[in-house]
């Protein structure tokens, strides 16, 4: 069935715009950056899901084994997923940062703090 | 035999040369090691744009794994132009940051600014020099992530807001240019740049492919501050150290226009999807918007700094405005902007550095009577501002002059007023900072301002007299530009 045959690619969907709706929505900075981070990893889940083969294994040389599936995706998102994380660290450090300058993380507080400002 | 590994030594050496700042712990050596490098860096592309002036394109295995199969590092002109921009103008900064770093930053946290300087070179270096269409996102991100360290040096506490809210927009940015990467990745199998540009031309009717092209623009676009995606580029601007401004504004923006060129021109090929979609149009009436609308903010800004900030916003779409032509000329009036832009707003920006040195410039009366206290930095700032202008015998007006024939070639006349229009926006915002630093009287209680010192001086100097020596004899830039849009949009069957 082809909507069955598509199932990671929905979940990478709704995944996507899990992530795209809480960084746009909450007013909570470390929630934004989580959404951020579910955004991030839907696309994780979109490359690993194209790499797959069906009944494909891990590229062994070995002859029991004749179809493989693509490892560079994989590896790819390796690089993606480090790349992940160091945003994630430098975006919850920088909200540390923030709550220590402003007294809050609530982007409606802060921005009403930087109205009074000239 | 150096000479050949040059395209790796321009990525590798800012990158080695980042943590062993960070071992060296102490502020004097680190500048002395980061401004060494950046030199070096700049000595090493300007090789590289003779080398490819010389015997054309460059093509360079990474690890000698040959391409498509490895990473593949390719220098092209425009890529050399883009190189020679953004290390020329890292190695200019340098003498200007030793001494404005020392003011606007702690001095404990100095040898971490040159770490995070060299690493945002590396990435900026490197997006311009790879020819792998992933390898890109890496450098992109490396790039990415320390301007936002950088930016949130600045002293004011709205740095922090601005960084994080560009750290937001960048990396949704960033994300949406790995999946369309993806979604190209799955039709064709390749991530080489060459190897890309021959197979997707003949799948454009392929809607993964339009959707691809769709996650790109916009992925780009949100890096390159082009309207209406540009909210994180004033505050980020305005509240950065003064540094940190002139390198980001100088380099950031034009190297991602860099990259929506090549991803147009060479990843798709160029003329086939502005004939058929309506990306052209998009993009031609996104830069006419950007350039009007940020114009527009800019005139009532009260704060220096973000008022330059808009008035990048507003000439990025001068650059989109002409690669959205289609046209060698037009193609060639967006590169040259590249160079020119790059020079008049980090002379504009150091100039407003040389005067944040002395008093604190951050207004408009901060800056009353200046002209006769600091005459050269008001003057060079006069020079950068005509140049935005546009005026003839500055860079500003070559640019103009090239995008105008391009708008008339097509027959664009919206496109010729909103030009027109643009450059007088500008002449109202420049005025108004001449105005205040030559026409208003010193204020009462001013003490005695002296000028910056030599060593922020003299680049300030270099650039300004750059924006008019090229604005007179631009031969090579353009020269440059116009080869290198011939070679993006000539190689197509």
């Amino acid at each position: 069935m082809a909507f069955a045959g598509l199932y990671n690619y929905w979940i990478v969907v709704v995944l996507m715009m899990i992530g795209f709706y809480v960084v746009i929505a909450q007013g909570n900075l470390v929630k934004k950056i989580f959404g951020l981070n579910i955004f991030q990893v839907s696309v994780f889940v979109l490359y690993i899901t194209m790499s797959k083969v069906d009944g494909g294994t891990a590229p062994i040389l070995d002859d029991r084994y004749q179809v493989y599936s693509n490892p560079l995706p994989h590896v790819l998102i390796l690089t993606a997923i480090v790349v992940g994380v160091a945003t994630m660290a430098l975006g919850l450090a920088l909200v540390v940062r923030i709550r220590e300058a402003y007294g809050t993380i609530e982007e409606e507080e802060i921005e009403q703090q930087e109205g009074e400002l000239p | 035999m150096i000479s050949a590994h040059l395209p790796a030594l321009q990525v590798v050496v800012p990158l080695l040369a980042a943590p062993v700042c960070l071992l060296l712990r102490n502020r004097h050596a680190a500048w002395l090691l980061a401004a060494l490098v950046t030199w070096a860096t700049f000595i090493i592309a300007l090789g590289l744009l003779a080398q490819v002036a010389d015997r054309g394109t460059i093509s360079y295995a990474i690890g000698d794994w040959a391409p498509p199969w490895g990473i593949e590092y390719r220098v092209d002109l425009f890529g050399a132009l883009v190189l020679v921009i953004v290390s020329g103008i890292g190695s200019l900064v340098m003498p200007f940051a030793r001494i404005n770093v020392e003011r606007e930053i702690p001095a404990e946290r100095i040898y971490l600014f040159y770490v995070m300087y060299l690493l945002c070179l590396t990435g900026l270096l490197g997006i311009a020099i790879t020819g792998d269409a992933f390898n890109l996102f890496v450098f992109l991100e490396i790039s990415s992530l320390s301007s936002y360290v950088l930016i949130s040096l600045g002293h004011d506490r709205r740095a922090l807001t601005a960084a994080l809210r560009y750290l937001i927009m960048g990396t949704l940015g960033a994300t949406f240019y790995v999946i369309g990467i993806g979604l190209l990745y799955m039709v064709t199998g390749t991530l080489n740049m060459a190897d890309l540009a021959q197979r997707v031309p003949d799948l454009l009717h392929l809607r993964t492919v339009e959707a691809a092209l769709a996650f790109l623009i916009v992925g780009i676009s949100l890096k390159l501050a082009l309207f209406p995606l540009h909210l994180w580029l004033p505050n980020a601007y305005a509240f950065a150290p003064t540094t940190v401004t002139i390198f980001l504004a100088a380099t950031a923006t034009k190297v991602s226009v860099y990259v929506i060129i090549r991803i147009i021109y060479t990843v798709y090929g160029g003329a086939p999807i502005f004939r058929e979609g309506i990306l052209n149009e998009a993009l031609m009436g996104l830069g006419m918007l950007s350039m009007v609308a940020a114009g527009l903010v800019a005139i009532y800004q009260s704060n220096v700094k973000r008022l330059l900030a808009y008035s990048s916003v507003s000439q990025i779409g001068y650059m989109v405005l002409g690669l959205s032509f289609g046209s060698v000329i037009g193609l060639a009036a967006g590169i040259v902007h590249l160079f020119n832009h790059a020079i008049m707003k980090a002379a504009l920006f150091m100039a407003l550095g040389c005067a944040t040195q002395q008093v604190r410039a951050v207004s408009f009366d901060d800056l009353a009577g200046l002209g006769r206290q600091m005459p050269v930095t008001m003057g060079a700032l006069v020079v950068g501002a005509l140049s935005l202008i546009g005026l003839p015998l500055t860079v500003g007006f070559v640019t103009k002059w090239y995008l105008i024939q391009a708008a008339l070639q097509d027959g664009a006349w919206l496109a010729v007023i909103v030009i027109l229009a643009s450059g007088l926006f500008a002449v109202v915002y420049t005025w108004r900072i001449v105005e205040a630093a030559y026409f208003r009287p010193l204020p009462e209680d001013r003490e005695e301002v002296r000028e910056a010192p030599l060593g922020m001086l003299i680049p300030l100097v270099i650039l300004a007299g750059a924006c008019v020596v090229f604005g007179i004899g631009a031969t090579w830039p353009m020269d440059l530009a116009l080869a290198a849009a011939e070679s993006l949009i000539g190689a197509r069957p």
